[in-house]
């Protein structure tokens, strides 16, 4: 703190917890103030599934996995309402007909609600 | 997209005061103290007649020639300090619940509530009393007394030290039993790796060199209660003959501090219709007869009783305080102690920052025990029917001690929200509360204006020692009123 000088305990506590907050640091879905840095937000960006990224030749042929597990990354692991139908309570059998994803994603419809 | 956000800010709960040429803060929602630089007064200037929006603000600071960037940073500190806001505060309210398992730091132990003097003004025995000891012992029990601290030993949770009052009544009139519970007392807390402390109360005149070395070699603390020179302490504080009690005190008075080296040695002055010449109280006490510290309350009444202090006598006592005060500052700035207690014990407060639930630490680290064994909140309700909190050998009412702290708490005490002096103050004392208006928990409305010009005088002489001779405020960091 630069203006005001505390002359209490009180106000040196208060001077130490101003002192401590950092306006700079934006984040999103945080857990506590202070916690372990980075913070590491919860949710789908936990589990690291390579998805629309390229491999190291520009292509996608390289990648551990197919693009296509995006699809049930979105559609069986995450809570949020993405842009697939939700296998809970809609679509439950939105994804019966396409047993691998890189062959049989053609067979994944729309859904009209 | 961008989100503008705009914010309208307005002056926190603050007490301003000037000390030593500085300005300083009260900010009352914490009780803490910041000493102010000019740019800040001129932002408290600007706020003083209302609301300002965050860029107008800012925009009125870098007019004034401030840098910019300092002036979003003054902002942002006083933002987060809480000197300056931009919600609705909306004042913390009285926990349903207050802490029930709040471990107990002191009992007060009545040991007789009979007294050998008839002082007109008595709270225990005078027109205003609320004690019913009709029927009840007279004197504490050894038993009772023994009971009592283990009572405060199993009680008191995980506290390293521990303290007892004793009081009465004229607590001599029961040294028989002091003796050989203070004996009991230190067993059971060295048995324990912890300390017990003690002090009490006495008018004086049953004080013999024996008890005196008895209080010395036991470090026990000593309160005398006594109003001044002969001709205002014979006033009221008298024999059931209607003599006066002076004369018997005084000699006892010079041998108790001749020979009390372990304990400072403190006179407890009540103030009443024509007892108001603080200043000569003090210097007899302090300078005649030698007291090491000297405290100072107007008398407990309800309203038109003959020895109540009216606003005349409440002008010229304050008068005298300020006088003390001013005298007490000049000892503090060359360092030295001056021993009117009623700044020192504030100026206590006002280090660590004090922020109070409750008025004093009674029905919460506090209790009073009566001879029968009866748990009060404190002392002032010792055999009171209507204000027991339980009994030792039933344990403590958590019910009604919950009813007692609920209400005596500053959340519930509607008058004090707009109040800046109730870090400190929360409402005034229960007792007096219910002597003047029939409730624990109504604020000492009667008090309110001489409470905040007294809290005034205490921030402005911390100011001034702030400023000028910061090192001697140490002294009362640790300091604990337990009066």
């Amino acid at each position: 703190m630069k203006h005001l000088k505390p002359i209490n305990i009180k106000a040196q506590k208060i001077e130490q917890s101003v002192d401590a907050v950092d306006d700079e640091d934006v984040v999103a879905l945080q857990q506590l103030p202070g916690g372990p840095r980075p913070h590491v937000p919860m949710g789908c960006t936990l589990s690291f599934s390579p998805g629309w990224e390229v491999d190291a030749g520009g292509g996608t042929a390289g990648l551990c996995q197919p693009v296509e597990r995006d699809i049930y990354d979105c559609y069986v692991t995450c809570f949020w309402p993405v842009q697939v139908p939700d296998h809970v309570n809609y679509s439950p059998d939105w994804a019966s007909n396409c047993a691998a994803a890189t062959k049989d994603w053609r067979n994944l419809d729309l859904v009209f609600p | 997209m961008t989100v503008m956000l705009s914010q309208r800010y307005k002056r926190g709960e603050l007490h301003e005061f000037q000390a030593a040429d500085n300005g300083f803060i009260y900010l009352v929602s914490a009780g803490a103290i910041f000493a102010l630089d000019e740019v800040t007064k001129s932002v408290l200037e600007l706020l003083e007649h209302g609301e300002m929006d965050h860029a107008d603000l800012v925009g009125a600071l870098v007019a004034a020639g401030n840098d910019p960037v300092d002036a979003e940073g003054l902002v942002r500190e006083l933002r987060l300090v809480g000197v300056i806001h931009s919600k609705e505060i909306i004042p913390a309210r009285a926990p349903a619940g207050p802490p029930m398992d709040y471990p107990l730091q002191a009992l007060v132990l009545n040991v007789t509530n009979q007294c050998n003097l008839a002082c007109t003004y008595c709270y225990e025995f005078g027109s205003d009393k609320i004690a019913t000891p009709q029927g009840k012992p007279k004197y504490m029990t050894l038993e009772t007394a023994k009971a009592s601290i283990d009572f405060l030993l199993e009680s008191s949770g995980n506290r390293e030290a521990v303290h007892v009052t004793f009081f009465g009544g004229e607590t001599l009139m029961n040294f028989k039993l002091l003796r050989e519970v203070v004996g009991y007392a230190n067993v059971q807390a060295a048995g324990q790796g912890r300390k017990i402390t003690f002090s009490l109360t006495t008018n004086g005149t049953l004080l013999t060199d024996e008890i005196i070395d008895f209080l010395s070699d036991n470090a026990i603390g000593v309160t005398v209660s006594m109003d001044g020179p002969a001709e205002l302490q014979d006033k009221r504080r008298v024999y059931k003959s209607g003599k006066g009690s002076y004369a018997v005190i005084e000699p006892r008075l010079r041998a108790l501090i001749a020979r009390h080296k372990t304990r400072a040695v403190t006179a407890r002055v009540t103030l009443t219709d024509g007892v108001t010449d603080v200043i000569r109280i003090y210097r007899h006490l302090k300078d005649d007869i030698g007291f090491h510290e000297v405290g100072f309350a107007p008398v407990t009444a309800s309203d038109n009783q003959d020895y109540s202090l009216g606003d005349n006598g409440m002008e010229t006592v304050l008068d005298g305080f300020h006088a003390l005060s001013e005298e007490w500052l000049e000892y503090a700035l060359r360092g030295q102690m001056h021993g009117f207690t009623n700044v020192s014990e504030t100026i206590g407060e006002l280090i660590s920052g004090t922020n109070k639930s409750h008025p004093c630490g009674a029905g919460l680290g506090l209790l009073g025990v009566s001879p029968s064994g009866d748990l009060s909140p404190c002392h002032r309700f010792t055999d009171a029917d209507t204000h027991t909190l339980g009994n030792l050998e039933t344990g403590l009412d958590q019910a009604k001690r919950e009813d007692f702290l609920s209400r005596g708490h500053v959340g519930a005490k509607y008058e004090c929200q707009t109040c800046w002096a109730r870090p400190l103050c929360a409402g005034g004392c229960h007792h007096e509360a219910f002597v003047r208006y029939g409730d624990t928990g109504h604020a000492n409305l009667h008090y309110c204006d001489w409470i905040r010009d007294w809290t005034d005088t205490c921030l402005k002489i911390y100011g001034t020692i702030a400023a000028r001779n910061p090192g001697f405020l140490e002294h009362f960091a640790k300091r604990k009123g337990l009066s």
